[in-house]
């Protein structure tokens, strides 16, 4: 069963590696994007870990509840909507349980994942976080490793897109061959799950 | 790089101060990020709040004041503003006629406003949206995000701030800027990529003697490159890009924008070739505007934008104004 205390490893988890690897989400993002994705998100999970520390919610729905409002008030641009609704939304379906089974998570998951669907206009193929996240709820079942490892596939699986979503699709065909930024921050959020069930 | 910053982190908190410091006539919210005319709210007119990444000043906190917007949030640089801000200004400006949402068509900007709408509205605001598509290097289609909003945001918020400053209700003030974008064309040129002060390097890699035809204002590039022309070149094929979209039936408003790092000799005289353009195409001019207004850091480039106008749009853009960067009449 994951409790409260697994939701909170999970975000400090997400907040160590998008801060390891800020740059490189940056990079990502400066051929077909604007170049800010990694200090956005980094400024966004730095603001996560202070609410979580100051408000300590004491479930996990409330925990990712929490941690997707910080997203959408701090993150702007496209990232802190639609991780946000991720957030929020798995956190509302999780309801006030104290303790919630992987099943009841990869539900809830699932759920955000539609929320994201729904306000970004996107679906797998699109060259967005989509890509990652989906085939990742998908392998849910598997176990957090086949999740994560699913998510880092559809990440990569982005590079021969072309975007049809977010800033990136303004480039047409010139979006080819470079990996997504949100698919790629998607992984890394994913592979915070394995993190915070290894304690 | 070479930046007049302290670090990266506070660059819009420091613009924000030093705007305060410069414009009595705004007050202006630096913890918070909203930018707010100081005799706001003004009863019985509709407010205007704008909003978008920073680093295209004076776009938007330079348009702030009677006549214009009456709050703008600028987001970090060239990222787009959180909803809390959004929803701060709309209350701060309503007077109970309603709000209109002046946004720029990039999927964050779209979202957050949306986000912001909602939560005015819980609070009994009444809120109205014009979206601003105007660029018209990348189409539209069924497959992608439609055309990114840049220089007509300037005619969208002038125009439509007129309308309001005469207290016209909110659909009226919506339906006119609504109108304004819809008879509006934009087309951007860059001769050297932009430095965000976060990234310090250039966001794309342009090689010296080359331009990208067709860019956004955030250096994201559009429809091709092309070895270095003439100003006389640039013009035609500017010109020419939007009255292909928009085949040329009113007189038009005009602006010629300079992207931040492009002096203003080189924007008058492209500014010549693009009014040469417009004559052999024999569309008639109403009114033109040439200076930096939506940049883009320190991009080297110009847009173009032109604005199809009637009587009424154009007794709108000539009613009196008083911003940072725009102002006449009073």
């Amino acid at each position: 069963m994951l409790d409260a205390d697994f939701f909170r490893r999970w975000m400090a988890a997400t907040a160590a590696s998008v801060d390891r690897e800020a740059e490189r989400l940056t990079q990502l993002d400066s051929p077909i994007g604007d170049a800010d994705h990694g200090s956005n998100l980094h400024r966004g999970f730095a603001a996560v870990m202070a609410a979580l520390e100051t408000e300590a919610p004491d479930t996990p729905g409330a925990v990712l509840v929490l941690a997707g409002r910080q997203l959408i008030s701090t993150v702007g641009g496209a990232s802190g909507p639609l991780y946000g609704t991720l957030l929020r939304r798995t956190g509302k379906a999780l309801g006030e349980a104290a303790e919630v089974g992987v099943e009841q998570f990869a539900a809830a998951l699932r759920d955000g994942v539609e929320g994201v669907k729904k306000l970004g206009g996107a679906v797998a193929g699109d060259k967005t976080m989509i890509d990652a996240l989906e085939p990742a709820v998908n392998a849910l079942g598997d176990g957090f490793a086949a999740a994560r490892q699913a998510a880092e596939q559809g990440a990569e699986a982005t590079i021969p897109l072309q975007a049809r979503k977010g800033r990136a699709s303004y480039l047409g065909e010139r979006s080819i061959g470079h990996q997504d930024p949100g698919a790629t921050s998607s992984a890394l959020l994913i592979a915070g799950l394995e993190a915070a069930a290894e304690g | 790089m070479r930046m007049l910053i302290n670090v990266p982190e506070t660059v819009v908190a420091d613009a924000l101060r030093g705007m305060a410091a410069a414009y009595p006539d705004l007050t202006v919210d630096v913890e918070h990020r909203v930018i707010v005319r100081r005799d706001a709210p003004v009863a019985g007119q509709v407010a205007l709040v704008s909003g978008g990444g920073s680093g295209h000043e004076p776009l938007h906190g330079g348009f702030v004041g009677p006549g214009m917007l009456s709050a703008a949030c600028p987001g970090e640089v060239f990222t787009s503003p959180v909803p809390d801000q959004m929803a701060r200004a709309a209350a701060a400006v309503d007077s109970g006629a309603g709000v209109l949402f002046i946004v720029k068509n990039y999927t964050g900007d779209v979202l957050n406003f949306d986000m912001a709408a909602e939560l005015a509205q819980d609070e009994g605001i009444q809120v109205a949206k014009v979206l601003v598509n105007d660029d018209v290097a990348v189409t539209d289609s069924l497959y992608t995000a439609g055309r990114r909003g840049t220089g007509a945001t300037l005619f969208v918020e002038k125009i439509a701030g007129a309308a309001a400053a005469e207290g016209q209700p909110l659909e009226r003030v919506e339906a006119i800027g609504r109108q304004v974008n819809a008879n509006s064309r934009s087309f951007g040129v860059a001769l050297s990529a932009c430095t965000t002060p976060a990234k310090g390097s250039p966001t794309f890699d342009l090689p010296d003697g080359e331009l990208e035809l067709g860019v956004g204002i955030h250096g994201e590039p559009g429809r091709e490159r092309r070895p270095m022309m003439t100003s006389g070149e640039i013009a035609d094929f500017a010109v020419n890009a939007i009255l292909e979209d928009m085949p040329p039936r009113d007189p038009v408003l005009v602006l010629v924008n300079g992207m931040g790092a492009t002096p203003l000799l080189e924007l008058f005289g492209f500014n010549a070739e693009v009014q040469r353009v417009l004559a052999e195409r024999g569309v008639a001019v109403a009114r033109t505007l040439v200076g930096n207004y939506v940049t883009s850091l320190d991009m080297a480039g110009a847009s173009v934008t032109l604005c199809q106008i009637d009587e009424e749009l154009l007794r709108l853009w000539d009613a009196p104004v008083k911003t940072p960067a725009l102002r006449w009449g009073m």
